[in-house]
């Protein structure tokens, strides 16, 4: 679905993604691990045309991004940033509704009745649905990251791509939002998310690529990404790495 | 917290959101229009009526089958009538503007003479007065000055903030902010200098006023107050976008920088019409759009529209007072606009709950 080849970029004069190459299959769930300031974020914003190529190119379905027109992008690809500081005027059922918007065409102006059903079911499938009639103000954060992802789901996207969609959040809402993309991955949804959890990433993707410095470091299975060496090496600390039995992937702890 | 009134949860404007069947929004955003529609039409009446010469309504009825030629009817058609369009025209546009701005920066503080605007159209009508224009090219060298002064300030503000390939909208303000700062030092430079008979007309101009004694200008102000309200209703969605962040705006599809230049244009024409022909009217373009927040909600597509029409009665209500409180003589109808705006927008924000 995605292709990033030899892919450069950066802001201005700052190049932040050097020499890139990966591919992400159709119905994929991959994660995106690196320390801080590896270049997960650009790598989000690269994949979804906000910051063009200074080198390479990524495809979509075989197409550059770049050379797509803004709407026709937005309907296919929808993107969970992290939660941008002032809240939106608006109710729950409205921020939702904004995600039918890449839909409509130039000068139209009111939602249609297939509209809000689509709203109301991507409310219904994060659980939030009691929350419509709500001010965004008014949401915890949890709520508001379903919220979200709600709204990314009314866009109707073939690939979703998520900035941290777990940072900030408790324990229950992370484990909630990870089982809630497993499970739209299930139905056909290809999903690049950039994760700072080792091991939810682990846990929940079947693809794991690791940046460091702006460089692909490593790509793969967890299995093949998640190892002592090359986690201590990357993050400059020292962990260990224990398969537990009962579950899939390879799970990290810290040492003191 | 808990046990709050559950219906202060829902945000205003929502409240029969979720019947179900057509979007009921719909009838609700068509109910305020209506209801600011007719604030408007009885504001309207209210400063046809009233005066230095008093017109009771039933005779105003009368005049307007009897015809042209009496003393009345000139005072109704010729004197007041204009001076309502023009406030409608003035105040929807600011208040239009103020929304545009405010929804672009996402920045509550920001108001149509944020940018500098008022500073440039000011600066233009000081030259221009004390170059002696009005007596040699006439009485429309004094909005033409000023309209000239705030399209140069905006050329200059524009042209600082969008080197390189986007505009970057903190930039932009903060360049709109200083600029604004040299021209009222400019001004105050100028007045410093100039004659004594020259400072009466520079501050009667800065204080705003709805005379206006040219119908033709008018009528210019006013279609293109109208069409800026019209054209900037085509982004009313953008606009919602917009407020998510310009981030956010990109990811569902908007041209983030054809739509910001385009809409930073339309508020610029529009303030720059509307400064150019009355004056620095304040407050107008600040508090209506905030005020109509509170009423009907954070939607472009029914605050556009709320704010035009209560934005227009606020200006012409505005006016009629400063007409009639100390009559024959008038107050600068800026001073209402700031005492009665102000006034009732602290009072908004004691009531209720409200987040920008």
């Amino acid at each position: 679905m995605v292709k990033v080849e030899d892919l450069s970029c950066g802001y201005g004069k700052e190049i932040v993604l050097k020499d890139m190459s990966f591919e992400v299959k159709t119905g994929q769930f991959v994660g995106l691990i690196g320390p801080n300031g590896s270049g997960k974020t650009t790598m989000i914003r690269a994949i979804s045309g906000l910051l063009s190529p200074q080198k390479g190119v990524i495809l979509l379905n075989g197409k550059p991004v770049s050379r797509k027109r803004r709407r026709e992008l937005a309907s296919k690809i929808a993107v969970v940033t992290q939660s941008p500081e002032p809240t939106p005027p608006f109710s729950v059922e409205e921020f939702v509704l904004l995600g039918r918007v890449p839909h409509w065409s130039r000068f139209q102006l009111l939602e249609t009745k297939r509209d809000v059903e689509i709203a109301e079911r991507a409310m219904t499938l994060t659980g939030i649905s009691s929350l419509s009639g709500r001010g965004m103000g008014k949401l915890s954060g949890g709520q508001r990251q379903l919220a979200n992802l709600a709204r990314a789901l009314a866009q109707g996207p073939d690939l979703l791509l998520l900035d941290e969609p777990t940072a900030h959040l408790d324990i229950g809402h992370q484990v909630h939002i990870m089982r809630l993309l497993k499970k739209l991955n299930t139905e056909a949804l290809t999903i690049v998310a950039v994760l700072h959890d080792l091991n939810l990433a682990s846990l929940y993707c079947q693809r794991l690529i690791l940046l460091n410095k702006g460089r692909l470091r490593s790509a793969g299975h967890p299995k093949e990404v998640l190892t002592e060496e090359i986690i201590n090496e990357v993050y400059e600390t020292s962990i260990v790495v224990k398969e537990d039995p009962y579950i899939s992937g390879p799970l990290v702890f810290p040492v003191q | 917290m808990c046990n709050r009134n559950p219906k202060s949860e829902i945000p205003p404007g929502h409240r029969h959101l979720r019947v179900g069947g057509r979007n009921p929004k719909y009838y609700t955003w068509i109910g305020w229009t209506f209801f600011l529609i007719t604030i408007l039409l009885g504001v309207v009446v209210f400063s046809l009526a009233v005066g230095a010469v008093d017109l009771p309504l039933r005779k105003a009825f009368f005049l307007l089958t009897k015809g042209p030629g009496t003393p009345e009817y000139a005072i109704l058609f010729e004197v007041r009538l204009p001076r309502i369009l023009l406030g409608l025209a003035v105040g929807g546009g600011l208040a239009i503007s103020g929304v545009i701005l405010q929804g672009m920066f996402r920045n509550p503080l920001v108001e149509p003479y944020t940018l500098g605007i008022s500073g440039g159209a000011a600066l233009g009508v000081c030259l221009n007065i004390v170059a002696d224009g009005p007596r040699v090219f006439g009485p429309l060298a004094t909005p033409a000055s000023g309209f000239l002064g705030a399209m140069g300030i905006i050329f200059l503000v524009y042209a600082i903030s969008a080197r390189g390939e986007a505009i970057r909208l903190s930039r932009l303000l903060l360049i709109g902010v200083m600029v604004s700062f040299m021209a009222s030092s400019l001004i105050m430079l100028v007045m410093a200098v100039t004659r004594t008979e020259d400072l009466h007309g520079i501050i009667f101009w800065i204080m705003g006023s709805l005379e206006e004694p040219s119908s033709s200008l008018i009528r210019v102000t006013l279609f293109i107050s109208l069409g800026g309200m019209m054209l900037s209703f085509l982004f009313a969605v953008d606009l919602n976008a917009l407020s998510l962040g310009e981030e956010e705006a990109f990811h569902l599809g908007v041209e983030v920088d054809r739509v910001k230049k385009t809409l930073f244009v339309i508020a610029s024409l529009l303030t720059g019409c509307c400064v150019a022909v009355a004056g620095i009217i304040g407050f107008v373009g600040l508090v209506v759009p905030h005020l109509m927040r509170l009423l009907v909600g954070g939607d472009h597509r029914i605050l556009l529209v709320a704010s035009y029409i209560s934005g227009a009665a606020f200006l012409i209500l505005c006016d009629t007072l400063a007409r009639v409180v100390i009559a024959p003589t008038e107050f600068p109808v800026g001073v209402i606009t700031g005492l009665v705006g102000g006034a009732v927008f602290i009072y908004a924000m004691s009531r209720k709950s409200y987040s920008f």
